[in-house]
């Protein structure tokens, strides 16, 4: 078997991918009383994919993803209220705004050490969390951006208050997210980013613009990571200062260790055992969630997530 | 003016001192640690608990921060720590976050949410004049303690048997463990002593910076600015920028205050872009 052919038998459409994608769509008709539940999670998995593509593939080591999605957020609402109240014109125009920012912070993530592009990361989100507060005219500061009136769906499909509308336009994004993504990373692109991740000298030696494909992963991720953004913001009618706080930047890395990096599906699975794990402890002990989180990610880490979550491998493991 | 510089100076003073136990960790120990500000919590707390609980008077509760949240760092060093060392940072940086989030919600649960207040004694309240340039007791008191720490840190690093040992553990730990050092104790004890002046800070800074259960959160990226800009191959390093952070911010909030932490966090990004590797590296070091 040659390099070609195992390629293509590498992203060749399993069994279980072709379930899991039945399984998403099925879930808007079986889920109705749920829907509301559903957005978030569904929201928070095309969030965390977008940071897959740079983290689990581009092994780019990031604390501020949520510079992306906070100015997603930001655009679709202040173009709803100042432009145009469409929602997918909307949604165009965020993640036009947020790639051009990841195309415009690129720059900053192609040197240095792992702490440095983790300073920087965190470093721009603050900068745009502070801005965001300084012009507190137009972004309405902490107590967020109000009157947000989004028009209906393609025209035609009102928003509901049980969120069913709200749901059906998240999930088709993610999937067609999805589904554009499973074709880029089994791409020559994709691999070759592979390539870079595990080892950059070698990706240049053997002729690799390495830096070229760092920013196009970068500026992608930024993009999509707009579009859960501006979702957010479109499905709920609402941008506040905390799209762009420090904690969503780290949910989402959670989000992505527990579902696992580099398969592209981490991201879905993470988000929708974060989601339920939140909504049990919270409702348990509401103030004080924080605390098992932050348990739960030091032995997540200490036993080692493979371990964790897969206890049969236990035994083979001595 | 010159009252802002001196402000600007202690506070930066008050950040080295926070931070240079992280400078050391992360610099020598290669560990990302963003857990740092739970042990200048624990100092923090330590103090505003042991005078209003206990009635121990000011001065003396200082020591007591840094034996508390050096126990506390021995501690968690020797059963949580240890195995992260080889870990890649991704690890790291998750396993410190499920820190803070836990430190931030137990010292929620235990002592509650509302800002402590430290009650200064008499001597170090208030604030004189000399040559037109007002200058706060207590500003002054964070500043000549902190310098004599730092000059007492350089010599404990270049001049003591201790030192040459940290260093070459660092460099080397395989052979410096081949020549009968320690690794194991002498990572302990500088993981000890940085938490330790780390609650030392957090005891000072108490009444400048303010303590709530969020601190460890709020001054997170203040720590990691001082040690990424500073580099981490020098203690000298890390001094100055903390100085340079403490002064931009202090005119920062003075002269455009709506703006607050903007300038700060660009200054981080532009210097990050010109020196990646910090301002202070020396050439082949590492």
């Amino acid at each position: 078997m040659n390099v070609a052919q195992a390629l293509a038998a590498h992203a060749r459409w399993r069994g279980w991918e072709i379930v899991l994608f039945a399984a998403l769509a099925l879930s808007w008709f079986v889920l109705p009383g749920h829907a509301l539940l559903a957005n978030e999670i569904a929201l928070l998995a095309l969030f965390a994919v977008s940071l897959d593509l740079i983290l689990g593939y581009a092994g780019i080591v990031s604390l501020g993803h949520a510079a992306f999605f906070g100015v997603g957020a930001y655009a679709a609402a202040l173009f709803a209220k100042h432009v145009l109240p469409d929602p997918l014109v909307g949604l165009a125009f965020a993640v036009a705004v947020s790639a051009l920012l990841g195309l415009l912070t690129s720059a900053l993530i192609l040197r240095g050490s792992d702490l440095t592009r983790l300073m920087v990361t965190l470093g721009v989100a603050s900068v745009l969390y502070e801005l965001a507060n300084r012009f507190d005219q137009w972004t309405g500061g902490a107590d967020g951006l109000q009157g947000v009136t989004m028009g209906p769906l393609l025209g035609r499909f009102e928003w509901d208050l049980q969120g069913r509308t709200a749901y059906a336009y998240t999930l088709v994004v993610l999937l067609a997210v999805l589904f554009v993504c499973r074709r880029l990373v089994h791409s020559p692109f994709g691999v070759s980013l592979q390539a870079l991740r595990d080892n950059r000298l070698r990706a240049s030696a053997i002729g690799l613009s390495v830096n070229a494909r760092l920013v196009a992963v970068y500026t992608i991720a930024g993009g999509i990571a707009g579009a859960a953004g501006a979702l957010l913001a479109q499905t709920t009618g609402f941008a506040s200062l905390d799209v762009l706080d420090f904690h969503r930047s780290a949910d989402v890395l959670l989000v992505l260790v527990i579902g696992g990096t580099g398969y592209l599906y981490g991201g879905l699975f993470g988000a929708i055992a974060f989601k339920l794990l939140h909504d049990l402890i919270a409702a348990w002990t509401p103030q004080y969630w924080t605390f098992w989180i932050g348990l739960f990610l030091v032995v997540l880490v200490l036993v080692g997530r493979d371990r964790l979550l897969k206890p049969w491998t236990w035994r083979v493991a001595r | 003016m010159l009252t802002l510089l001196f402000d600007g100076i202690a506070y930066g003073m008050l950040l080295f001192v926070l931070a240079v136990g992280l400078a050391v960790t992360l610099g020598l120990m290669n560990f990302i640690n963003l857990a740092h500000g739970a042990f200048a919590m624990v100092g923090g707390y330590a103090t505003v608990l042991l005078m209003d609980r206990a009635g121990v008077p000011f001065l003396a509760t200082l020591p007591l921060a840094f034996l508390l949240a050096a126990a506390a760092g021995a501690l968690l060093e020797r059963t949580l720590y240890r195995p992260m060392y080889g870990k890649p940072h991704l690890d790291q940086v998750l396993f410190s976050i499920g820190l803070v989030f836990m430190a931030v919600a137990a010292v929620d649960y235990v002592i509650g949410s509302q800002q402590q207040i430290v009650k200064l004694p008499a001597f170090l309240s208030g604030r004189f004049e000399l040559a037109e340039v007002g200058i706060g007791k207590y500003r002054l008191f964070i500043v000549v303690l902190c310098a004599l720490l730092t000059v007492g840190l350089q010599l404990i690093l270049s001049r003591t048997r201790f030192g040459s040992r940290l260093r070459a553990a660092v460099d080397d730990p395989r052979v410096a463990s081949g020549l009968g050092i320690n690794v194991n104790r002498v990572f302990l004890l500088t993981f000890a002593v940085g938490s330790g002046l780390a609650g030392l800070g957090g005891a000072l800074g108490a009444e400048v910076l303010g303590l709530d259960p969020t601190f460890p959160l709020k001054f997170m990226i203040y720590f990691l600015i001082v040690v990424s800009v500073g580099g981490t191959s020098t203690i000298t390093g890390p001094l100055l920028a903390a100085l340079l952070l403490g002064i931009a911010d202090v005119f920062g909030k003075y002269y455009a205050p709506k703006l607050g932490a903007f300038v700060v966090y660009t200054l981080m990004i532009v210097i990050l872009l010109w020196r990646p590797q910090g301002l202070f590296v020396r050439k082949g070091a590492r």
